[in-house]
């Protein structure tokens, strides 16, 4: 090769190194603008009263800057999204995976992947439609906006996560366990769930830390459906998340209260990431078996 | 693995079996597992159909010419969407021109350049990490980042600029799928017939992951039409009529942000499902496209 086609080559190799390091960079980026952000408004207030505090609020004469509530709330909107999106999700999956035949199968994936698609904001109008004067009707609460409709909205919107996820654990489960089953007499149903899901049960577990996921990041339907009110979490009252906390008074905080919300955004990644670390956990831990 | 064991406990409860206690037992079980299994399938395609009609049902009918055509006044006491339609056009070609070249050329460097497994790792780490964070948490750094210590301010650009962050890892990913396709004979040929590198990336390597780019591209523009968390403090949520440029660089809605501020800030759930509905198809579409490219990659490799 010619001189000048080598120093060519170099110049391709390395616009194509930068581009691979990309990502990198941008993961690099976002989590040192979210620390620096984050940092001084913690520091400022102190971190166990930030973290712990039981009150937000903010405009009083005496500003008090307490997260615990909407730490809690996320925690427990994520945790009742699994409660009823999950045995919901698996049971779907096993059906599609196990007993659908294959136009059904297709047809029942087509409409998981259009919930999956489902802008977020569209959740959270028919959330602020149908379900919050469902809930006025049925329970009697003067405010349907409460955290049992977040929570349901939630757990529909992580359905598709969590049945693509499971279908393909559940499909990837080695026919000849299943064959060793049906031989020795167990009927389908009992070997589905009783050897196919237990062999597929890591993929299932990164499918629900997938909705874990999804759920604690969710902002904009979230933000329309749990009436936004600073309090502590409890199913028929109005709640703010930590998403929505950000989501909501960004366009007008200033001062050390826009800080604060930099702060929230910093837990609420910490938040993210350890759930991906444990989806990451799941995964790997699965490639490693086999 | 513990199936062996899984396998022997089925068949002991099948020993178990010929005593009729156990047998009905057996048979409730099944019973119960199968009304389960037909009422989450149920409930999971019920939901969906609900969702789907629903937004029709109350959108379609509020969907006039006037609504598609003209901008919001409030002198003429006049709701149009043009401006939000064509911002979330201006937003997507933009987002997908820019993230296309730099999503293929990071999975053309994991596929063809990097030697290293360690940083071939730590690249699909990030990549990773990218998308599962938040789009609220986009939306903080991109307004830090773009609007901020760029000095865009709350433009289109910003907001293009977060998207294009947050679609990296789905086009970068998508496009090594399809590169690792690409069989070594291919280059090898290329490479003897005294092709320099660059020249083998771009006659062999690049030509054959258009259909990884086709897919990426159309997962990307599902989720660019989608999002909104990411925009609302990126790229604002301005009522107002642009060309393209000068569009990207003033503050504007797109069709995502405008339902949510006409459905949560004004009450206004006539526009507010109107969108929904428009939104609701270009899902439609935008999934039935998506199988399509699938399936017919699919036919032509095989």
């Amino acid at each position: 090769m010619t001189r000048r086609g080598e120093i060519f080559e170099g110049i391709v190799h390395g616009i194509f190194l930068i581009l691979g390091l990309l990502t990198v960079g941008c993961v690099l980026l976002i989590t040192i603008y979210l620390v620096a952000a984050g940092i001084p408004a913690i520091a400022e207030i102190g971190i166990v009263e930030f973290l712990f505090g039981t009150e937000w609020a903010p405009t009083s004469s005496e500003p008090s800057y307490g997260i615990l509530a909407f730490i809690l709330t996320s925690v427990w909107g994520m945790a009742g999204a699994l409660i009823i999106g999950v045995p919901v999700g698996f049971f779907t999956a096993i059906f599609v995976s196990k007993f659908a035949p294959a136009k059904l199968k297709a047809a029942i994936e087509s409409v998981v992947n259009l919930l999956a698609g489902i802008p977020s904001v569209i959740y959270g109008l028919i959330g602020m439609t149908v379900l919050i004067p469902a809930i006025r009707t049925i329970f009697g609460v003067a405010n349907g906006a409460t955290l049992l409709a977040a929570i349901i909205v939630l757990s529909v919107m992580i359905l598709p996560n969590v049945i693509s996820q499971s279908v393909t654990a559940l499909d990837a489960v080695p026919s000849e366990y299943e064959e060793a089953s049906l031989a020795l007499g167990a009927t389908p149903t009992e070997t589905y769930f009783k050897v196919s899901a237990p062999a597929a049960k890591s993929g299932i577990a990164a499918a629900v830390a997938l909705g874990m996921g999804r759920a604690a990041g969710e902002a904009m339907a979230v933000m329309m459906v749990a009436g936004n009110v600073a309090n502590m979490p409890s199913l028929f009252s109005s709640v703010r998340f930590l998403t929505t906390a950000i989501a909501s008074e960004m366009s007008y905080a200033s001062g050390l209260r826009r800080e604060a919300l930099f702060s929230i955004g910093l837990v609420l990644f910490l938040f993210i990431m350890l759930i991906n670390a444990t989806l990451n956990f799941f995964l790997k831990g699965k490639s490693k078996k086999r | 693995m513990d199936i062996p064991k899984q396998i022997e406990s089925v068949a002991e409860s099948e020993r178990g079996g010929i005593k009729t206690g156990e047998g009905a037992k057996r048979k409730a079980y099944i019973i119960a597992a199968k009304l389960l299994m037909g009422a989450a399938t149920v409930l999971t395609v019920g939901v969906a159909a609900f969702m789907l009609i629903y937004v029709m049902v109350r959108g379609l009918p509020n969907i006039t010419w006037e609504l598609l055509s003209t901008t919001r006044s409030y002198l003429e006491n006049r709701i149009g969407i043009l401006p939000d339609i064509l911002n979330t056009l201006y937003t997507l070609f933009t987002t997908i021109l820019i993230v296309v070249p730099l999503g293929v050329g990071a999975a053309v460097y994991l596929t063809e350049y990097a030697k290293s497994r360690r940083l071939v790792s730590a690249i699909e780490f990030a990549a990773e990490t990218l998308s599962g964070i938040p789009s609220i948490i986009y939306g903080l750094v991109g307004m830090l980042v773009f609007c901020q210590a760029l000095g865009l301010g709350n433009t289109l650009m910003a907001g293009v600029l977060t998207l294009a962050v947050m679609n990296l890892p789905t086009v970068m990913r998508t496009a090594q799928e399809s590169l690792k396709t690409v069989p070594a004979s291919y280059r090898e040929g290329a490479f003897a017939l005294g092709a320099g590198k660059w020249r083998v990336i771009r006659t062999v390597v690049l030509p054959s992951c258009v259909d990884g780019v086709i897919t990426g591209v159309i997962l990307s523009v599902g989720r660019i039409l989608g999002e909104s968390a990411a925009l609302l403090y990126t790229a604002g949520f301005a009522h107002k009529l642009h060309g393209y440029f000068e569009g990207l660089s003033s503050s504007g809605a797109t069709l995502t942000v405008a339902l949510y501020v006409y459905a949560k800030e004004d009450g206004n759930f006539e526009v507010a499902f109107a969108i929904a509905s428009i939104l609701m198809i270009m899902t439609l579409i935008l999934n039935a496209a998506a199988s399509a490219v699938r399936h017919h990659f699919k036919k032509k490799r095989s």
